[in-house]
């Protein structure tokens, strides 16, 4: 593989009987990811289980119980690479109550693919895969409309199932939208192109993939380092360790520490191989100052002339992830860049229907795979920004004390 | 000017960096699980990395089957003095012999199930608290699903269908007394991945990886090196092989493959062309297509 070449995470959605498994594996099988003992497995049981073919399906599959099933309860993460990328799925099933994983699964990806079968068209699940994307604000969406050998591979059904994914999709804030017809069990349009759909003249899936622009994905314009842990080797040396979240520094930059507001100027910067002039995010780095200041991990250094927020109260989405329902008032402790403080649900706002897409505001109780909008209040100051902006900054989890479950997500508004 | 994005390597560097520093943050006495293997290795040199210009700030735990490779434990050894770093043995044989764990017998004998037994009991008389594994989803099934920061109860078992929800890199850290985590910085690499970052950083490994001549019988697809823990079958020969191990843990159950591979470069271009995964000249994954995720449950790496 090439020095230049970067890495692609996506997250892939599609309900039970849309073929996402077996898109996955066809992926995998076509781009020559799957070693021979692994075929040896998966032949083995599709032979057992009566199928004269291998099932794609079967190399996603993991733990037994699903195997037993047949369905996909949890996000899993598959890996491959091509000679142009290194991929990462975060393969996350479909059915309704499995909002948390799908949201989970979106949380770091860069693009995420959404299946319809073109016999069904778009359904319920397509508009809460579709709501979901955008909300976590993934920004390429990859709509592969497959099963076209069941419609004879007709052009016509597939430009109903765009003009409906079009109408449902307007109102959403979407980036980038891609349609691609397939056929994930025969491998039209996958990796190789389709020579039943002449009249498609866009790209096969897998090229795709390898050429969507990443680069503006991450925010290079508001600097923000949040402070992990402090390297103190000796009395001489006193480096903030942490991970760029966004943004560039420079020796010699002035910035300042929040909440503190202590100024200083940047000395040096460590990277993994040694001192640097300057580094990006995503970089792994640690920052010596001018001055010794008092910052904690925590503690968030940003450029003096752009600065985010400091809040204790703030509106947020919230997917509640939780067993238990939401309780309005209790404390949760809140997981938010390095930082951690206390938190509450100051104010129900108003729930959203994902499967209507549509405000409710009758029934505010917060339950599993539930979003809504509230308003959050926290014990000390959060350094955010919305998670529009910058999505290191802008999300952040809660965490219940009884149970120490993760148990929502949050996207600052 | 310059460019600014990380190539796909870089990536996995600072993404497994900002773990160990988050390790380094959230919990009060944690260790690196050190086997001697690449993976382990490679975690190790990642933690130098990540506390550089200081030490790394966490003891190696090595669980010594007593089924060693002696190469292993000379790498070990010298590696423990270069980094200034302490290292912790949890002794299988200690474990048999205050009758905490039972050896197996018969032809396929392997002391890996005894291993959670040692692994487990160190783990509650250190005091430790989180177990950072060169673990990789890529290896096994089971694995696919296995979080970064993954939750142990207080007996040291894995709920694969009640873990804590994973988003962006918000890892909750948050544990009853008793309980523990297992950290996995290097989930996201594969195993082409390792080696060229290996290649590309020229970590050194021990000599077993490279293509050399040994004592070997042929068992279960694959060569076992001869030693004193093997019982010979009537119909298996010794014989000598130029061979190379893609994996290593326990000798008596470590198979080697032919190869030519002698430097870095040449193990590289093998991998890339291999067709089958590394865990398959492992027999203990042979024994059921479940058999890592039963022994992960229990308490496994």
């Amino acid at each position: 593989m090439l020095q230049t070449n970067q890495l692609l995470r996506f997250t892939t959605a599609g309900s039970v009987d849309d073929g996402k498994s077996t898109l996955i594996g066809r992926l995998l099988y076509d781009s020559k990811s799957i070693f021979e003992d692994q075929l040896d497995a998966v032949l083995k049981t599709s032979k057992r289980r009566g199928k004269a073919e291998v099932d794609l399906a079967l190399f996603t599959d993991g733990l037994r119980d699903e195997r037993k099933q047949g369905i996909t309860i949890d996000v899993a993460y598959r890996y491959f690479t091509t000679p142009k990328r290194k991929f990462i799925i975060a393969d996350t099933p479909g059915h309704v109550q499995y909002t948390r994983n799908m949201v989970t699964g979106a949380s770091l990806a860069n693009a995420a693919i959404i299946l319809i079968d073109a016999r069904k068209g778009v359904i319920e699940q397509t508009r809460r895969h579709t709501y979901i994307a955008s909300l976590l604000g993934i920004g390429h969406i990859l709509v592969c409309v497959n099963k076209m050998d069941l419609v004879d591979f007709q052009e016509s059904v597939f430009n109903e199932v765009v003009d409906e994914f079009e109408a449902m999709s307007s109102k959403m804030l979407i980036r980038d939208v891609q349609y691609i017809p397939i056929s994930a069990l025969l491998g039209d349009n996958v990796v190789e192109r389709s020579s039943n759909m002449d009249w498609y003249d866009g790209s096969p899936l897998l090229h795709t993939l390898e050429t969507l622009h990443l680069s503006s994905d991450i925010n290079k314009i508001n600097t923000r380092f949040p402070v992990q842990t402090i390297i103190r080797p000796n009395t001489d040396f006193r480096g903030y360790a942490g991970r760029l979240a966004s943004g560039i520094l420079r020796l010699g930059d002035e910035i300042v520490a929040l909440p503190s507001g202590f100024q200083s100027r940047i000395k040096e910067i460590w990277g993994p191989t040694g001192k640097l002039e300057e580094a990006f995010a995503p970089m792994s780095i640690t920052l010596t100052l001018d001055e010794e200041l008092d910052i904690s991990r925590g503690d968030l250094i940003a450029r003096v002339n752009n600065q985010p927020q400091c809040v204790q109260e703030f509106d947020a989405m919230l997917c509640w992830l939780g067993n238990q329902t939401a309780k309005p008032g209790t404390k949760y402790d809140i997981l938010h860049t390095t930082n951690m403080q206390k938190a509450l649900i100051h104010k129900m706002i108003y729930k959203f229907d994902v499967q209507k897409l549509e405000r409710n505001q009758s029934d505010l109780s917060l339950n599993m795979n539930d979003i809504a909008r509230v308003q959050m209040r926290t014990t000390r100051p959060l350094m955010t920004d919305s998670f529009q902006e910058n999505h290191q900054t802008g999300s952040f989890v809660l965490v219940e004390n009884a149970s120490n479950n993760t148990v929502a997500a949050g996207l600052v508004l | 000017m310059s460019k600014y994005y990380l190539n796909y390597l870089d990536e996995l560097e600072a993404e497994a960096i900002y773990i160990l520093r988050e390790v380094d943050a959230l919990f009060q006495n944690p260790v690196i699980l050190f086997s001697g293997g690449k993976d382990s290795i490679l975690t190790t040199q990642l933690a130098r990395k990540a506390f550089q210009p200081g030490k790394i700030p966490f003891p190696l735990l090595h669980v010594d089957t007593g089924h060693n490779f002696p190469e292993t434990i000379e790498f070990r050894d010298k590696l423990v003095r270069e980094l200034a770093v302490e290292l912790i043995v949890g002794s299988v044989q200690r474990s048999i012999d205050e009758g905490r764990a039972t050896e197996e017998r018969g032809l396929h004998a392997s002391r890996n199930e005894l291993q959670i037994v040692t692994l487990l009991d160190t783990l509650e008389s250190e005091g430790i608290d989180c177990a950072i594994g060169g673990g990789r989803r890529d290896e096994e099934k089971a694995r696919a699903k296995e979080r970064i920061f993954s939750h142990r109860d207080a007996f040291g078992q894995w709920d694969p269908k009640n873990q804590r929800p994973e988003l962006w890199n918000l890892f909750n850290a948050h544990h009853q007394p008793g309980e523990h985590f297992r950290v996995f910085p290097i989930s996201n690499w594969t195993e082409m991945d390792v080696w060229n970052y290996i290649l590309r950083e020229q970590i050194e490994l021990p000599s077993l990886y490279f293509a050399h001549k040994r004592q070997v019988i042929y068992r279960q697809k694959s060569w076992i090196p001869y030693s004193e823990y093997i019982q010979l079958r009537s119909d298996e020969k010794v014989v000598e092989k130029q061979i190379r191990f893609r994996t290593l843990g326990d000798i008596t159950i470590t198979g080697g493959i032919e190869s030519e591979a002698d430097t870095l470069e040449k193990i590289v271009l093998e991998v890339a062309a291999m067709r089958q995964t590394e865990r398959g000249n492992r027999s203990d994954d042979k024994r059921s297509d479940s058999s890592m995720e039963d022994r992960k449950r229990q308490g496994y790496f």
